[in-house]
């Protein structure tokens, strides 16, 4: 855990995901992370390394070991 | 148009502007928070009843499990309601930019109508949820140079209120008193001034009285006084009969800015009769 790649199988790229690490294959795109996460479709809008990302450019998004993600939705608010 | 026409009960003024903030045209002047309710169920008829057009709501984690639950998208209608994303939570100027730019792309992802304003809040501490006046002030100029019309939570301080003006906010929302406190107007003299301040050679800039809200009394008080709006959310949600709280909610509102509108007798010390006094008839003799 960690974000660290030494622990990793090879094949793989461990990022954090809303503070908990998530592994994924290494050449993995975020929308490749979000399909793997149930996100797909879903209202979501996603941060990565303190920049918004928009949809559209989810599946040109690489991703690196250590990145780190929040993928946030609406909730009930004041 | 006659007087009687312009007032129709249950309605609006007909003679009335609508309320216009962050360039949204808002037919209704109750601004309701979409948090602390029982079941989404309950606060979508609550927010029906309380005839509201634009609703507040909060930017969290996707949570990565059980993600086959709701959504409260799936509760609200965002060709009827217009969302507000709020940055309740964040205590610096920076995770306040952070969360309201994560609103906005929610917003744009949806295709809404609403997608560049937020109802800015940065937070001083976790006991009183009094604004930051700091870290409010900072924030508010860097989303305004972002785009965003801000819509920006601040306490009754008449000062803070035309600085954050100056920088640009698209509202100023004053609290009656901390959040979720119902503890309804707790200075209204600050008001007054806050009121006074804004609309000084620009009658129609937006002060929303934003926290604090007891009852629909309070609602009715903060409109009486000149106030464009109210955004409540505990009073109705944690009422011992929501849906009926969401409908005095309304009425009050309604109430509230008919009597501004109308212009108050002035207060007297001492009684003036309303019966003549000429025509009475003779003490027996």
């Amino acid at each position: 855990m960690g974000g660290t790649n030494g622990i990793n199988a090879p094949d793989t790229l461990t990022v954090t995901v809303n503070g908990g690490a998530e592994s994924t294959p290494v050449g993995s795109s975020l929308h490749d992370l979000i399909e793997a996460l149930g996100f797909a479709g879903r209202p979501i809008a996603v941060e990565v390394n303190g920049d918004v990302i928009p949809r559209a450019r989810f599946a040109g998004r690489h991703l690196v070991g250590g990145e780190q993600i929040e993928i946030v939705t609406f909730v009930g608010g004041g | 148009m006659s007087h009687s026409e312009a007032i129709v009960p249950g309605k609006q003024d007909s003679a009335d502007l609508p309320l216009v903030v962050g360039g949204h045209v808002l037919a209704s002047r109750l601004i309701v928070g979409t948090g602390k309710y029982a079941t989404y169920e309950e606060m979508a008829r609550c927010l029906e009843v309380s005839g509201t057009d634009c609703v507040t709501v909060a930017v969290r984690r996707e949570r990565l499990v059980n993600t086959a639950g709701e959504n409260i998208l799936d509760h609200l209608d965002a060709s009827r309601y217009a969302l507000l994303p709020n940055t309740a939570g964040c205590y610096s100027a920076a995770d306040a930019v952070r969360v309201a730019r994560l609103g906005r792309e929610l917003l744009r992802d949806m295709g809404s109508r609403s997608s560049e304003w937020v109802k800015l809040e940065v937070l001083g501490d976790t006991k009183t949820l009094l604004p930051d006046p700091v870290g409010t002030l900072t924030a508010t100029e860097q989303l305004v140079a972002d785009g965003f019309a801000v819509l920006v939570y601040t306490s009754d301080d008449p000062v803070i209120a035309r600085r954050l003006k100056d920088l640009g906010a698209a509202s100023v929302m004053p609290a009656g008193s901390p959040i979720g406190s119902g503890q309804g107007l707790l200075n209204p003299n600050n008001l007054r001034i806050c009121l006074e301040y804004l609309k000084d050679g620009d009658p129609t800039y937006p002060v929303i009285v934003d926290a604090g809200v007891g009852t629909a009394s309070d609602v009715a008080e903060v409109m009486e006084l000149g106030a464009d709006g109210v955004l409540l959310n505990t009073a109705i949600a944690h009422a011992q009969d929501p849906v009926r709280m969401a409908g005095a909610m309304r009425a009050a509102c309604l109430a509230g800015r008919l009597a501004f509108l109308a212009g108050r007798i002035p207060r007297r010390l001492y009684a003036t009769a309303s019966s003549p006094d000429e025509g009475r008839i003779a003490r027996p003799s």
